[in-house]
């Protein structure tokens, strides 16, 4: 199978080549409902993870709610 | 007699508790919310952070904070300019809960003191993109105006240093910033205890925000029960009219028909 590498919250990753969004969240094991996507710095809204594909070299961050003041 | 209050509203947003609460640094999810729940806030401050990944599926936040209790406010918190601010709002924004965003564009970690170039910046772009901008602000009156005249929803003065727990330092420029700005101002950060909410309401500020106080005191919610208290005297105290201070007595029992002396 053929894999690029994406960066996820700073950390290098291998996926299958033709992933999407949608794809890596539920690898992460993460619920779409639970995060927020950002894909080299422009958000990725919920309606688009699944059609939205990673590319080698994309830079991911995901994000939730955390306790803060 | 019933003594109302008028609700405090934030764009399309109207609470009637005018205090407002941070979700962090608590002992225990157990102890947040129940201090939460004591404190009557209808608003809570929340950070937008990396989800920590290979981590066990568990409880989130916002497990929590059920929704229709709590209006979620995401912070832009640990921003240090205003680009970082901006992406950090529309993915609060993207988590579903809200055009709501407490803008913090911070100088340095030390003091935690808003960058107000960074600030003014960021508050621009967000009220472009439709954000309800809540601005956190350092306790200036001209750019308390200059932040009003971009289109932000609330000013949030500090009253001292985010976690600093030293009060309401410079009541003359927060009495400045009430009389001059038309936005509602929310007294943001340095709270320690109650008699500085009550002080920040006596003011005349439309509301407080706080977080460390509560969520470090030994017994948060009891301090969450003495912030609730110190809201509404405050607030009432304010709404009543505080006589003038003057340099001498004034007697309360009457001056006349006092027995004979010697």
């Amino acid at each position: 199978m053929n894999t690029m590498t994406v960066t996820v919250n700073g950390e290098p990753r291998e996926l299958p080549v033709g992933s999407t969004v949608a794809d890596l969240v539920a690898l992460l094991g993460l619920k779409a409902s639970q995060v927020a996507v950002e894909r080299n710095r422009e958000i990725v809204r919920r309606a688009e993870h699944a059609s939205t594909l990673l590319v080698d070299g994309d830079r991911l961050e995901v994000v939730t709610f955390f306790g803060g003041g | 007699m019933t003594l109302v209050d008028q609700p405090l509203l934030l764009g399309k947003y109207s609470f009637q508790s005018r205090l407002f609460l941070g979700t962090g640094k608590y002992p225990s999810m157990e102890s947040m919310v129940e201090s939460l729940a004591m404190s009557g806030t209808q608003c809570v401050t929340v950070a937008v952070r990396r989800m920590q990944l290979g981590v066990p599926d568990g409880k989130t936040l916002l497990d929590y904070l059920p929704r229709d209790k709590y209006v979620l406010l995401p912070n832009t918190a640990g921003c240090f300019d205003a680009d970082h601010a901006i992406r950090t709002a529309r993915l609060g924004r993207e988590l579903g809960i809200g055009d709501l965003v407490k803008l913090e564009v911070l100088g340095d970690p030390q003091t935690l003191l808003p960058d107000p170039i960074g600030t003014l910046e960021a508050a621009k772009v967000l009220v472009k993109e439709g954000f309800v901008v809540l601005c956190y602000t350092s306790d200036d009156p001209v750019l308390a105006k200059r932040l009003e005249d971009v289109g932000v929803t609330s000013v949030m003065p500090a009253g001292a240093p985010i976690g600093s727990g030293q009060g309401i330092l410079n009541p003359n420029n927060l009495r400045i910033i009430l009389e001059r700005t038309k936005v509602p101002v929310i007294v943001d950060a340095g709270v320690g205890t109650a008699s500085d909410v009550a002080i920040a309401f006596e003011l005349g500020a439309h509301g407080v925000l706080l977080n460390t106080g509560v969520a470090l005191a030994k017994d948060p919610v009891r301090m969450a029960r003495a912030m609730k208290a110190a809201a509404e005297a405050g607030r009432d105290a304010f709404l009543a009219g505080r006589i003038g201070k003057k340099l001498y007595a004034s007697a309360s029992s009457p001056t006349s028909g006092i027995i004979a002396g010697e």
